[in-house]
């Protein structure tokens, strides 16, 4: 067979979401890859804009289904920093533990999907069933399994009790044990090993280059983590390992998230043993004040940042968000390169991929000519007028009858 | 001619492998589901699924070759069905046993591989055709493991007719405890003549969708569906005549119920073997097959060969 172009993707079994990955295979072997993004851009920046902080808390949350909290706090310490409150102590441990349980719900999921993508499906069945576990001890500390909703500006909205305590350290219990079977079962498993070894190689340099975040550039020996370089909430005062590792390929990928899932259980152990008495949240005024605040945050899939710029409206004037995936993805087509079709799905999960949280904009791609642009909102909404008219529909001769 | 017709269509002929094929599919998803702590499907999930499917609207491809398209479920089916003739179920005979049989339904089992083959090729879309490829370099990997894997006991009997392997291992039970590495290898080979994980790499599902069969639909589906359940039996059964000597021989009953335990019994290390691993890679699947299988078998064949020569 000669060279020939293959799409994975927008719709593809591998995907979980709409992405565009062009492939130019030579046999089973990859010469060159592309990747296209923008099928979901969902507005979520301007729309903030347009909302008062309480509500874009709200939305915010919703840019992510699985790291919801993380977006979330990164948010609302950004409002809070601008706005100087200083939150109780107690409502920065809760945030960190629910945090902490994201992660874990995070990196189970991640496993499952990553044994699916290379056709272990018992260890899918296995990591979702545990994954239920941490679920249903979210679902029990804020009322939901996902999207929590437990950050409000100036603290928390729900306290942990003694007993809620008792149960997610039972619950904790369970997974650890859980997790040191799968760790077990990633350092022995032969064709587990097999298929995840020399997979998708990122090297400490090319980690560094492409500026890889997360268990991605952990992964690749890059000792950086946001938790301990920059602390933020109860993480300054909880001690625990930022987990690395050499393997710089996929398996490498794999150990760095089940040794975090460890590290996590001892964070969210620590934490519900030292968690402060104290008030749950200081009140925080409707309008605040003029100002601009950065903040960064370890989400479980690496650094997500925000940008809130405050005018001293209950609105903000601009909201920046990066997400963890838009860092990784630069580095993908470097690692799907030279590698088999047979590992494109799980070179693309290792990365953790949330597609629509990443998607900022959109590009016109014109499928005869191939060439593309992009085209801000005046130009979009001229060339949708102009196409409109073309197929003989004039917009203006539309009336509304309002009865 | 009556019998003739009514072994051929009625049992162990079609209607026999169609129900006991769906059967056979059944334990294979509930085990499967069972040993990944899920609840599996219901006893009727094969048989809905294929009425389902039989009731949907069959779409053949544009660019396809329309009337090999439509063929080739039907090839499939009909040279699986046909092996079940060969092979003993029951008691130590097949229903039209004749000399060198054993090569016969070798050659009849490669013919659903080639159809999945030709059926991936002839869909001209681009997963197919991967899957086509696929399914095609698998071929050349496991086949001859497999063939060899057979050829050691059928030395050791004297014999290319699979009715007088099972008729002399029943006679020397013992003689078929030699015959144990050939029957791992021929387990392991199988695993990839059914496209099952370790070996589903053919149809890979997040990598290239459904293979060969991705552009098939409806009934065309309903039918390679049936093809591959009917070549799990077939398989399944000539691994019990060959490896397993055991039979009651003169009730046909007690025969069927000895029989019927044998297959699930290898349904059941079949399921096993899938739900603990993870996919390999095509060159990964080559090399394990060629380094590591075909010299077992050759070894099952050297130990065949010795113990005939000592005797």
């Amino acid at each position: 067979m000669g060279r020939i172009e293959i799409p994975i993707g927008p719709q593809h079994p591998a995907l979980k979401e709409p992405e565009s990955f062009t492939l130019y295979l030579e046999g089973e072997r990859i010469a060159a890859s592309n990747v296209t993004l923008g099928y979901n851009h969902r507005g979520i920046e301007k729309a903030c804009e347009g909302r008062t902080y309480i509500e874009d808390l709200y939305l915010i949350e919703r840019v992510c289904g699985i790291c919801s909290h993380s977006h979330s706090t990164c948010f609302i310490s950004a409002v809070e920093e601008v706005a100087k409150l200083e939150i109780p102590k107690r409502a920065k441990y809760i945030r960190t533990i629910i945090g902490e349980l994201e992660r874990i719900h995070s990196h189970l999921l991640w496993l499952g999907v990553a044994a699916h993508e290379i056709g272990f499906d018992t260890l899918f069945m296995y990591s979702w069933r545990d994954r239920e576990v941490v679920m249903d001890i979210l679902e029990m500390l804020t009322g939901n399994r996902v999207n929590y909703g437990i950050n409000k500006i100036g603290g928390v909205r729900r306290d942990i009790s003694e007993e809620q305590k008792e149960q997610v350290l039972k619950a904790v219990e369970t997974l650890e044990e859980r997790t040191k079977y799968y760790i077990e079962i990633v350092n022995s498993e032969t064709t587990l090993i097999g298929r995840l070894k020399n997979v998708g190689k990122l090297s400490y340099e090319d980690a560094m280059r492409f500026q890889a975040s997360g268990p991605v550039a952990r992964a690749s020996g890059v000792d950086r983590d946001v938790r301990r370089d920059d602390p933020y909430l109860a993480y300054g005062e909880i001690p625990f390992n930022v987990i690395t590792d050499n393997h710089c390929d996929v398996l490498g990928r794999t150990i760095v998230r089940a040794k975090e899932l460890i590290e996590s259980y001892k964070i969210i152990r620590f934490a519900l043993k030292d968690i402060p008495q104290g008030d749950l949240a200081v009140k925080a005024p409707r309008r605040i004040p003029a100002g601009e605040a950065f903040t960064r945050y370890e989400a479980p899939r690496g650094e997500d940042v925000h940008f809130v710029k405050a005018n001293g409206t209950d609105k903000p004037e601009r909201v920046k968000l990066r997400a963890p995936t838009l860092a990784n993805l630069a580095s993908i087509t470097h690692m799907l390169d030279g590698g088999y079709l047979a590992d494109v799905p799980i070179v693309i999960a290792a990365i953790d991929p949330c597609f629509s949280c990443t998607d900022r904009s959109i590009s016109i791609k014109h499928l005869d000519s191939g060439n593309e642009n992009i085209m801000d909102w005046d130009s979009l909404r001229k060339y949708s007028i102009d196409w409109h008219k073309n197929k003989g529909f004039d917009a203006k001769n539309i009336q509304v009858k309002l009865k | 001619m009556l019998l003739s017709l009514f072994y051929i269509l009625i049992f162990p002929g079609f209607i026999f492998l169609s129900a006991y094929g769906l059967i056979v599919e059944y334990l294979d998803r509930k085990l499967y589901a069972r040993f990944q702590n899920r609840i599996g499907p219901p006893w009727f999930q094969p048989l809905a699924d294929f009425i389902k499917l039989i009731g949907k609207e069959a779409i053949v491809p544009a660019k396809a070759d329309k009337g090999m398209f439509r063929i080739l479920p039907a090839f499939a089916l009909a040279s699986v069905s046909a092996v079940i003739l060969y092979i003993p179920l029951w008691s130590t005979s097949a229903l039209f046993p004749f000399k060198s049989d054993l090569i016969v339904v070798l050659y009849l089992l490669t013919i659903p591989t080639i159809t999945f083959f030709i059926a991936g090729w002839v869909s001209t879309s681009l997963f197919s055709t991967l899957g086509a490829v696929r399914t095609i370099t698998q071929l050349f990997a496991y086949e001859v493991p497999l063939f060899m894997a057979l050829l050691g006991p059928a030395l050791l009997a004297g014999s290319w007719s699979i009715s007088e392997i099972a008729a002399f291992y029943y006679k020397n039970p013992l003689l078929s405890l030699y015959n144990i590495p050939g029957f791992i290898v021929a387990m392991i080979a199988i695993q990839g003549k059914l496209e099952r994980v370790p070996f589903d790499i053919p149809e890979a599902e997040t990598e290239i969708v459904a293979g060969s069969f991705t552009e098939y639909s409806g009934r065309h589906l309903a039918l390679f569906r049936m093809a591959i359940d009917i070549e799990m039996i077939v398989l399944v059964s000539l691994i019990a005549a060959v490896f397993f000597p055991v039979y009651i021989s003169g009730n046909i009953t007690l025969g069927l119920v000895t029989y019927l335990l044998k297959t699930v019994i290898l349904v059941f290390i079949l399921a096993l073997i899938r739900s603990l691993m993870a996919r390999l890679r095509i060159e990964q699947m080559v090399k394990f097959c060629w380094l590591y299988l075909a010299p077992a078998a050759i070894l099952q064949i050297l130990i065949d060969l010795l113990v005939k020569g000592v005797s």
